[in-house]
């Protein structure tokens, strides 16, 4: 009853298919399965955020997901947010230039996060961009500069900073690598 | 940590959910947004043998709404889609001010509106709006479906008035007139938490006097709770002359505990304040709202 069941995640672009047993995390699958390593687990109970990951366009947290509901789904992890030749997405560039990070094990959970909440909401208030960052931990408390990266990150986009094709909630993922 | 191991079910029927939810030998649970349960599982808190997930069945997606206006919210809907819905949120905006204090954007855009009703927290915020909005909730098993009035559905912590094999489809929120103010306030640690203590209130303004009053407190004991002698005080009064009179009949009305958040006696004077304060904005919107209509 608890056998394996075969399931197949589109992943960054690319289909993942694996026999998975259905207790097994989407944070574990992506990390072992999918050999993405940049999705970072931190609680497992969905209070830290660094597991956060796009599923069909929406952030969610990759460990209160099991990988069987993610069958069938497009997820975007933040291997997926930068060019295949290497150029940042705005969103992790601001990043690098206001110095939002210190250790960086909270980073990508952030760097989803704020993607999600720039594309549905482009010029958020500083209620909202506060709201939306509040689901995400900085253990090395560094979040005046995580606050001021992720405004820098809405003025790139804002003066058309390029987005590269493989990211983004819409159209992520649609079959290019 | 890792959930124990469980076997697992996404039918594409509900007839076919309905039956795998019958079955009386294991211990099934239903899994929609999963943002209480898999938490818990993670813990082995709950180990359930069966997980039977809804995500398949279509007629468990999307909003309806009834000629009325009466909006029906299937089980499978997300909290962030019903924050999305633009007719959703102006036919009912408490709602929408509501949810948008659940949790975060990862997990308003995973949990469920029916998810968070079933689950049942004494401390969650939906559980409170549909007793305010006089919700109804839709229960079907494989023998029949009934409807049960919000009030009937909350028994006690963590329980509802659902049988074993039986699953929450829908709940639906009937229209509420267009001239009533609604407020909803929450006092929580941390942007995100559970409320320590939340007041919903709405009413309408007649001739300078409040109709119809309702409100409803959570956080105070083990279900949210309508405070009738509240409603019964402002009905036909001006607010303002009343609103002092709120605490004390708040305070009467309630039973909350001690714990590690918060003690009992901070609890009950917090109640009084957010009545106080939902209460004025809620006349104040209502008042707002009624010289819309003139």
């Amino acid at each position: 009853m608890t056998d394996p069941i075969p399931i197949t995640v589109t992943v960054n672009g690319a289909e993942v298919a694996a026999e998975v047993p259905p207790r097994l995390l989407l944070s574990d699958f992506l990390r072992r399965h999918a050999g993405l390593t940049g999705t970072h687990v931190g609680c497992e109970h969905g209070v830290c955020g660094a597991c956060t990951i796009l599923l069909d366009g929406e952030p969610q947290r990759a460990c209160l997901v099991f990988a069987v509901q993610a069958d069938g789904a497009r997820i975007t992890t933040v291997e997926g947010l930068a060019d295949p030749d290497g150029a940042l997405h705005p969103v992790q560039r601001a990043f690098h230039e206001a110095h939002g990070m210190q250790c960086g094990f909270c980073t990508p959970g952030f760097l989803m996060t704020t993607v999600a909440l720039l594309e549905r909401t482009p010029e958020p208030t500083e209620e909202e961009l506060l709201d939306a960052l509040a689901g995400n931990l900085c253990r090395c408390t560094g979040y005046r500069n995580i606050v001021a990266a992720a405004r820098r990150a809405q003025q790139a986009l804002a003066a058309g900073a390029g987005v590269p094709a493989a990211a983004g909630a819409e159209g992520r993922g649609d079959g290019e690598a | 940590m890792k959930p124990a191991p469980f076997a697992y079910h996404a039918p594409a029927q509900l007839p076919e959910l309905l039956e795998l939810l019958a079955d009386d030998l294991s211990d099934v649970r239903v899994i929609a947004g999963g943002q209480s349960l898999v938490p818990m599982m993670n813990f082995r808190l709950a180990a359930p043998e069966v997980l039977v997930d809804l995500r398949r069945v279509p007629e468990l997606r999307g909003l309806r709404w009834a000629p009325d206006g009466a909006l029906t919210v299937g089980a499978a809907v997300t909290q962030a889609q019903l924050l999305r819905d633009r007719r959703a949120c102006d036919a009912f905006p408490v709602l929408a001010e509501g949810i948008r204090h659940i949790g975060h954007p990862q997990i308003r855009s995973r949990g469920t509106v029916c998810g968070s009703l079933a689950h049942h927290d004494p401390h969650a915020e939906l559980p409170a709006l549909a007793l305010a909005l006089d919700a109804r909730m839709t229960v079907a098993s494989a023998q029949g479906v009934r409807e049960v009035p919000a009030d009937d559905f909350f028994v006690s912590y963590y329980e509802v008035a659902l049988e074993p094999g039986e699953l929450l489809t829908a709940v639906t929120f009937p229209a509420q007139p267009a001239d009533a103010g609604w407020a909803f306030r929450e006092l929580a640690r941390r942007r995100g938490d559970f409320a320590l203590v939340g007041a919903v209130a709405g009413m309408r303004a007649v001739g300078g006097a409040a109709a119809g009053t309702r409100l409803v407190l959570f956080g105070v004991g083990d279900r949210p709770r309508r405070i009738a002698a509240v409603e019964q005080l402002l009905d036909g009064a001006a607010p303002a002359e009343r609103l002092g009179e709120v605490p004390a009949l708040v305070v009467a009305a309630i039973d909350p505990v001690s714990d590690l958040h918060a003690s009992a006696e901070y609890r009950r004077e917090v109640a009084g304040e957010l009545a106080v304060a939902a209460l004025a904005e809620a006349w104040e919107r209502a008042r707002g709202r009624g010289e819309d209509q003139r």
